[in-house]
């Protein structure tokens, strides 16, 4: 068999579903660490350093290609699932009882995909879309710190990148768990490990986002 | 405990055939006893309506004793009705009382077909089997019983995958209408043993092959197959049959491949 099978075949996609879930996973520790310098309260300075490391080095802007390319594929390849597998059963059932059997996160990653979707076109054009176009045209880099604390002043947006959390969390729930059986490990013995750590990442990192916008809005941290 | 007698209102669905739309009829029972079976419910049901000069309604049967997957129902909202680990047949009518309405469907899957009003067409199962699910063995002598030593914890999972009685429970309950864990239950019990692997590259990727032209649906790890499945199939044989899968990639080309 051939690795083009992993463009034909259901297992393969879901491989896809795996293989880009996982490296997006790793994207938001990353994410999460350097954003989290800000909890020093030093006015940004911390953050600062490590947000002009990754806006400049040409080793992590490379990855940031291949980061937006995992993405674009996570999503698309997600939705052309979605609307396959819901297409799996055109005559429906008259009553079924869905919550019996499993969990509702678990058949709504279509759903909470999409609102995590949504919140990231908010959020690239918030900071990322415009902090490049004032690299690549205009004086440099921007003042990241000083924007969010510009933007978190809204009570708009703190609500909406805290449900944009919520969203991550529950499709992490069930996302995390279902990268490491698609990937074949989770057997009976690393089974409850993996769901156990799965949800462990689920609460502390879309925690860890939640608590930026909050704590600028509070004025926890200047 | 107490047996005791019951009146019961059904909605069945009606279906001519393939091709005609289907419709639920409400039908009333009475004196229907706490120990029968699902069953033997409907085999009263059906006798009142041979009697009343209707046509019986139709649905598969075969064992009776929970053994050969026959029996698909879709019991309000549920494959095979509420109890855990249990065919339509086995699921007793001391799970009722007086005057309940229980809505019974028809497993519904694209690839699961309705033949009439409950019967599905299965033959998709068939297929897959057929596209993997066997071992090549040289004729001549046959070879001592025991002769291939095999550890007791890899006898013991084939066994527990070799259980899977094709009754079509994990399509019916899976939002995604998906096969996988009957694929990976007939992919297992195979791999697992000695006299698997010589195919194990091209059973895999055949299987998976026919059960995506079947028209089942894929696999996204919700787990209402296992939690429906009447033998206690695990989702632990999926994941083998993602890692056979992903070796299969590995090992290379397969000039038998479908
Ligand atoms: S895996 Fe379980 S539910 Fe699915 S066909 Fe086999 S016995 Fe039935
Ligand atoms: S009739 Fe055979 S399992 Fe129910």
């Amino acid at each position: 068999m051939s690795w083009k099978s992993y463009f034909s075949t259901s297992v393969g996609k879901k491989l896809q579903m795996s293989l880009t879930g996982i490296f997006l996973i790793t994207f938001l520790v990353v994410h999460a660490y350097i954003n989290a310098q800000i909890f020093w309260n030093d006015g940004g300075v911390e953050f600062g350093h490590l947000a002009h490391f990754m806006g400049t080095n040409p080793v992590i802007r490379t990855i940031e290609i291949g980061l937006f390319a995992f993405l674009i594929l996570h999503v698309v390849q997600g939705l052309l699932l979605w609307s396959k597998n819901r297409g799996s059963r055109k005559s429906r059932y008259a009553v079924k009882k869905d919550s019996e059997t499993s969990k509702w996160y678990s058949r709504s990653m279509g759903l909470l995909g999409t609102l995590i979707l949504l919140f990231l076109i908010l959020h690239i054009s918030m900071f990322w879309a415009p902090n490049r176009g004032a690299q690549t045209f205009g004086d440099g880099e921007l003042d990241l710190y000083a924007m969010m604390r510009d933007e978190f002043q809204n009570v708009w947006i703190v609500i909406i990148y805290v449900l944009g959390c919520i969203s991550l969390a529950w499709h992490l729930v069930h996302g995390f768990y279902s990268a490491f059986q698609t990937l074949g490990l989770a057997t009976n013995r690393y089974k409850a490990m993996i769901k156990t750590v799965g949800v462990a990442f689920s609460i502390i990192v879309p925690l860890i986002f939640a608590l930026m916008p909050i704590a600028f809005y509070l004025k926890w941290i200047q | 405990m107490e047996h005791y007698n019951m009146n019961l209102t059904l909605k069945v669905w009606k279906q001519k055939n393939k091709n005609q739309q289907g419709h639920f009829e409400t039908f009333q029972v009475k004196n229907i006893s706490s120990e029968m079976s699902f069953l033997e419910m409907f085999d009263v049901l059906n006798e009142q309506l041979i009697a009343e000069g209707k046509e019986p309604i139709a649905f598969d049967h075969d064992c009776r004793e929970g053994i050969c997957g026959a029996c698909s129902m879709h019991i309000n909202g549920r494959a095979h009705g509420p109890w855990h680990h249990t065919t339509t047949c086995q699921l007793h009518m001391r799970e009722y009382k007086d005057g309940d309405t229980i809505v019974v469907e028809p497993f519904r899957a694209n690839a699961f077909p309705v033949i009439k009003d409950l019967v599905v067409d299965r033959s998709g199962f068939d297929r897959i089997i057929q596209a993997g699910g066997y071992i090549s063995v040289n004729t001549g002598n046959a070879v001592d019983a025991n002769a291939l030593p095999i550890e007791k914890h890899d006898a013991d999972e084939a066994f527990a995958a070799a259980a899977c009685i094709g009754c079509g429970a994990c399509v019916a309950a899976c939002p995604n209408a998906s096969a996988m864990l009957f694929t990976s239950a007939k992919v297992s019990h195979l791999a697992l043993l000695p006299q698997g692997d010589p195919e194990r590259s091209i059973r895999v990727e055949n299987m998976i092959r026919q059960h995506d032209k079947e028209g089942f649906g894929g696999c996204t790890n919700i787990g209402a197959c296992e939690a429906e499945c009447p033998k206690g199939i695990s989702l632990e044989n999926i994941a083998r049959l993602n890692r056979e899968y992903i070796a299969a990639t590995f090992r290379g080309g397969s000039k038998n491949s479908v």
